[in-house]
């Protein structure tokens, strides 16, 4: 069985399902066997909606917005 | 060229650049945002400028959104590079050691909470966490924003910084461990692990 470090390492390609299918089986073994470790994935799990439900906040103030449709304006007409 | 222009209609190349520009215009300012902050408007100024010039070259239209957050990113990264304070060896042997996780567990900021964890992450508001998104490197922020902000794959963003796949997983476990120890540092400095309303 892989180690904790070696797990932790791997937890977030895991829970975005980027591990090879053979390295998923093994973080999955580890996990059914390591409480601590299964605290540190529901953990990473929450820290990954954390900075995905920050990203949804990021609105482009109308301001912003107005001058680059400005800046778009300006450029010229290429023949 | 053909291609492009059969999808695209009569209309011009300005005047296609434009329309795919305008329509991109949220997504460029979110995403650099992320990556230089205050200076999000400058770097999408000069990705607009950029993309103008080059537009010519792209022959799928299909491809605009990825090629302009592309020329993006990379204008991102001219400006991102100077201001960070670079991470010493010191540190980031101590960021592959933290686990914000244990270290949330053991420090026991919330003693009434039931849901430490949760709670821990809830005491940042959305200027804290691009505060500590700034404070890393860019060659961790681009691909730690990308990835899990934006929600583009590993193998989207190596092609997009022009990296191998390996040195961006590289990148990013090493750039959450420094997440990690940044969020647990600003909070300690900034007054966020005490109970009560902020």
């Amino acid at each position: 069985m892989i180690t904790c470090s070696e797990a932790v390492r791997q937890l977030w390609e895991y829970l975005e399902n980027e591990l090879p299918a053979g390295d998923r089986e093994k973080v999955d073994e580890h996990l059914g066997a390591c409480l601590r470790c299964c605290g540190e994935a529901e953990f990473a799990q929450e820290l990954r909606k954390f900075l995905a439900a920050h990203a949804e906040l990021d609105v482009i103030p109308d301001s912003v917005r107005q001058r680059l449709l400005s800046t778009l304006d300006s450029l010229p007409e290429v023949p | 060229m053909a291609e492009r222009a059969a999808a695209m209609g009569t209309a011009t190349d300005s005047e296609q650049f434009r329309a795919l520009a305008a329509a991109e215009l949220p997504k460029l300012y979110a995403v650099a945002r992320r990556l230089v902050g205050d200076e999000a408007e400058d770097a999408v100024q000069d990705c607009l400028l950029k993309g103008f010039r080059g537009y010519r070259s792209i022959t799928d239209p299909s491809a605009g959104p990825a090629w302009l957050l592309a020329i993006l990113v990379n204008c991102c990264r001219d400006r991102g590079r100077s201001h960070v304070r670079r991470p010493d060896q010191v540190e980031l042997e101590e960021a592959e050691r933290f686990s914000l996780f244990r270290t949330i567990a053991d420090e026991d900021p919330f003693p009434y909470s039931d849901s430490l964890h949760l709670d821990f992450l809830q005491q940042f508001g959305r200027e804290d966490l691009h505060a500590v998104l700034l404070s890393l490197p860019e060659m961790y922020r681009a691909p730690l924003a990308l990835v899990h902000m934006e929600g583009f794959s590993t193998k989207e963003v190596a092609e997009m910084l022009g990296a191998p796949r390996g040195t961006i997983l590289a990148r990013l476990h090493r750039g959450r461990k420094l997440l990690e120890k940044r969020l647990w540092d600003y909070a300690t400095t900034h007054g966020l692990l005490k109970e009560g309303p902020r």
